[in-house]
C-alpha cells in the first residue's frame, strides 16, 4: 500500500541525506515498513528468487564477457577451451551462467502461474501483470541471444530457425521477410556479424530487465501483494511488516532454491545442455533435431503443430502476446481460484497442458505414440494441446467468469488466519 | 488561453509545428544509419560469387558447396530422376513458381524452369520453412517418399527437382543465379 511514508532519519547524517535525495526513504518503505498481506504462502517467494537469479546472470556474465571473443572463428574455442579449462573457475562461472538461466525461466514459471491460479493479474494489478509479461519478453530474447554465444552446432541452428521466423512475412509481402532477415543477420545467412550484435544484445537487455524489474515492484508496491485469499486487506490486522517477516521467509526458501541450483551446477552441469552443442557451428549440416531449450519448447511445439508457415508464426507470436490480455479475459469478480471451483480445474488442465506441450515439442518431428497397432501421431497432441492453450484464454477464461458460481470468500484475511480471534481485534 | 478564444493560428503555432516537424525529420534522418549498419557490409557483399568444378560429381549424387555462408546443392541427376520431376504436373505443387534467379517471377515451376542443364540440379540448400540444410535422399537411404530431399527439422518434403511436395515449407528449394561457365564449371552469384 502506498500508504505515508513512516521513515524518521535516525542520525544528522541521514537526516541530512534525507533532505537532499531520500533514498533511505524509499529503501526503508519498499523493502522495511512495506505492509504485507500475513498470509502469503510458499509460492509467493519467488519474486525474490528471481531478483536474485537476475544478479546472479548479470555477474557471472560480466565475468563471463571478460574472457569470451564474439568471432565465428574463435567464440566457440574462447568457450569450451578458455572458459571451460583455462581461466581460473571458469568452468564454474560458466556452468552457474547456464544453469542459470534454467532456474531463471524455472522460478519465472512457478511465478506466473501462481499469478495465474490466484488472480494477481486482475484489477487494480493489470499493469503489474503486463510489466510482467514484458520481463518475460526480455527474458526470452536475452536467452535466445546467450544460446547462441557458444556457437555450437544448436546455438547456430536455433539462430537460424527462429530468426527465419521473420521470412514468414515474404507470404504477405514479397522479399519483405527476406530482407528483414538479411538485415538482422548482416549477411545471407547466420554468421559472424550476426554473432557480433547478439553478443552486444545480449550484454544489454539484462539491464533493460533490471529497469521493468524496477517499474514492477512500483507496480506492485502501488496496490500492494495480492494473496492467497484474492481478498483486499482490511487494516492492519491484515498486515505486516515486509521486514523481518518475509526478508526472512524468501531468505531461507532462497537458500533452498540455491541448494537446488548448486546440485545442478556440480553434478549435472549438462542436465538442461544439448550435446549437439559440444560440436562447433557448421553451416552447411543441420543436426537431425533441432531443439530449444526446455522453457520455450511448449511454443516450439505449437510452431510445429501448424502445416503452414506463417501460420504457424503467427500462432506462436499469439500464444505470447495472449498472455498481455489475460487481466480482461477473466470476468470473474473472485481473483483466487481457491474459491472458483471450475476455473481450478480449468488452471490445472492448463498447468499439464503446457507439460505436454513441452514434450511434444521436444520431440523429433515425426514422433509417434505407438498405441497397440496404432501410431498416434505426437504433432496430432501438439494439435490438441495448442487448441486448449488458446480455448483456455480465449473461450474459457471469459465464459466461466461469467457462468460460475464462486464460493464465498472469507470476510478478512485476519478472520480466515486466526479464526474467531481474528475477528474480535 | 482556449482554442475558442482564439481561432486564429499565432505566430508562435507556426513556429512550433514547424520545429516539431524538423525535429522529426532530422531523428528520421539521424536513424537511418542505425538502421542501415546492420544491413551486409561491403565486405560480406564482395563475398558474394563463387566458381564451382562439377566434373568430379558422379550421375545420382550430390556435392555441397559454401555459397554465401549457406549449403548449395549440386546434383547430378539420374535420368530416372529427370523423368520422376518431369511426371509431375505443375497444377499439382503447392508452389507452381520455378523460383528461379536466372527466369522471370512468374515461371513455372516445370523441371525445365528449374534447371538450366537437365542433369545438373543447382539448388540453395536452405528450407524455405525455416531455414534448415535438408537431407539429400538416395535410393540406399531414402529421405521422404519424393526422392528428392526431407527437412528433417519440422518433415519438409521435396522431390528430384527440388520442389515442395509435402510439409510446412511454403516454396520450393530456390535456384540461385548462375550460369555455365565450361561443360562442367559454373559461376553462381
Amino acid at each position: 500500500m502506498a500508504g505515508q511514508s513512516t521513515y524518521v532519519p535516525g542520525t544528522a547524517l541521514t537526516r541530512w541525506l534525507d533532505q537532499r535525495l531520500p533514498i533511505l526513504r524509499l529503501v526503508n518503505d519498499t523493502v522495511t515498513t512495506y505492509p504485507t498481506p500475513r498470509n502469503l504462502n510458499f509460492w509467493y517467494v519467488f519474486g525474490a528468487i528471481l531478483a536474485f537469479m537476475l544478479g546472479v546472470q548479470i555477474v557471472t556474465g560480466i565475468v563471463l564477457a571478460m574472457h569470451y571473443v564474439p568471432n565465428a572463428d574463435l567464440a566457440f574455442g574462447s568457450v569450451e577451451g578458455r572458459i571451460m579449462r583455462e581461466v581460473n573457475y571458469g568452468w564454474l562461472i560458466r556452468y552457474t551462467h547456464a544453469n542459470g538461466a534454467s532456474m531463471f525461466f524455472l522460478a519465472v514459471y512457478i511465478h506466473m502461474f501462481r499469478g495465474l491460479y490466484y488472480g494477481s493479474y486482475k484489477a487494480p494489478r493489470e499493469v503489474l501483470w503486463i510489466l510482467g509479461v514484458f520481463i518475460y519478453l526480455l527474458m526470452m530474447a536475452t536467452a535466445f541471444f546467450g544460446y547462441v554465444l557458444p556457437w555450437g552446432q544448436m546455438s547456430f541452428w536455433g539462430a537460424t530457425v527462429i530468426t527465419s521466423l521473420f521470412s514468414a512475412l515474404d507470404q504477405i509481402i514479397p522479399h519483405l521477410g527476406s530482407a528483414i532477415t538479411t538485415w538482422l543477420w548482416g549477411d545471407f545467412a547466420v554468421g559472424d556479424a550476426t554473432l557480433n550484435r547478439f553478443f552486444s544484445l545480449h550484454y544489454l537487455l539484462p539491464f533493460a530487465i533490471a529497469g521493468v524489474v524496477m517499474l514492477h515492484i512500483w507496480a506492485l508496491h502501488v496496490p500492494g501483494n495480492n494473496n492467497p485469499l484474492g481478498i483486499d486487506p482490511k487494516g492492519p490486522q491484515d498486515m505486516v511488516p515486509f521486514h523481518p517477516y518475509y526478508t526472512m521467509k524468501d531468505a531461507f526458501y532462497l537458500a533452498l532454491f540455491v541448494l537446488f541450483f548448486a546440485f545442478f551446477v556440480f553434478y549435472a552441469p549438462n542436465f538442461f545442455g544439448n550435446p549437439d552443442n559440444y560440436t562447433q557451428a557448421n553451416p552447411l549440416v543441420t543436426p537431425p533435431d533441432i531443439v530449444p531449450e526446455w522453457y520455450l519448447l511448449p511454443y516450439y511445439a505449437m510452431l510445429r503443430s501448424v502445416p503452414q508457415k506463417l501460420l504457424g508464426v503467427l500462432v506462436l507470436l499469439g500464444a505470447i502476446l495472449t498472455l498481455l490480455f489475460i487481466p480482461w479475459l477473466d470476468r470473474s469478480k473472485t481473483r483466487s481460484c481457491r474459491f472458483r471451483p471450475v476455473m481450478k480445474k480449468l488452471f490445472w488442465i492448463f498447468a499439464v497442458d503446457c507439460v505436454l506441450l513441452g514434450y511434444a515439442g521436444a520431440q523429433s518431428a515425426d514422433a509417434a505414440w505407438h498405441l497397440g497397432g496404432m501410431d498416434l501421431p505426437l504433432v496430432w497432441l501438439a494439435r490438441l494441446g495448442t487448441a486448449y492453450y488458446f480455448a483456455f484464454f480465449w473461450v474459457l477464461m471469459p465464459l466461466v467468469g461469467k457462468l460460475e458460481r464462486p464460493k464465498p470468500v472469507p470476510e478478512s484475511i485476519a478472520q480466515s488466519v486466526l479464526g474467531k480471534a481474528g475477528e474480535s481485534k | 488561453m482556449t482554442a475558442a478564444a482564439k481561432p486564429e493560428p499565432t505566430r508562435r503555432d507556426f513556429l512550433y509545428i514547424a520545429t516539431g516537424a524538423a525535429a522529426t525529420a532530422g531523428a528520421v534522418f539521424a536513424a537511418w544509419p542505425f538502421i542501415d549498419q546492420m544491413n551486409p557490409s561491403s565486405a560480406v557483399l564482395a563475398m558474394a560469387s563463387i566458381e564451382a568444378d562439377l566434373s568430379a560429381i558422379q550421375p545420382g549424387q550430390q556435392v555441397i558447396f559454401k555459397w554465401r555462408g549457406h549449403p548449395l546443392f549440386v546434383r547430378r541427376r539420374t535420368p530416372k530422376e529427370i523423368a520422376e520431376a518431369r511426371a509431375v504436373q505443375v497444377s499439382d505443387l503447392p508452389d507452381p513458381l520455378a523460383r528461379n534467379a536466372n527466369l522471370s517471377d512468374s515461371a513455372p515451376a516445370t523441371d525445365a524452369g528449374r534447371t538450366i542443364k537437365p542433369e545438373w540440379l543447382v539448388l540453395v540448400g536452405v528450407c524455405t520453412h525455416l531455414g534448415c540444410t535438408p537431407t539429400v535422399s538416395t535410393p540406399g537411404s531414402p529421405q521422404g517418399s519424393f526422392g528428392g530431399w526431407l527437412c528433417h527439422c519440422h518433415g519438409s518434403e521435396y522431390d528430384t527437382a527440388g520442389r515442395i511436395r509435402k510439409g510446412p515449407a511454403p516454396q520450393n528449394l530456390a535456384v540461385p543465379p548462375y550460369a555455365f561457365t565450361g561443360p562442367t564449371k559454373i559461376k553462381v552469384g
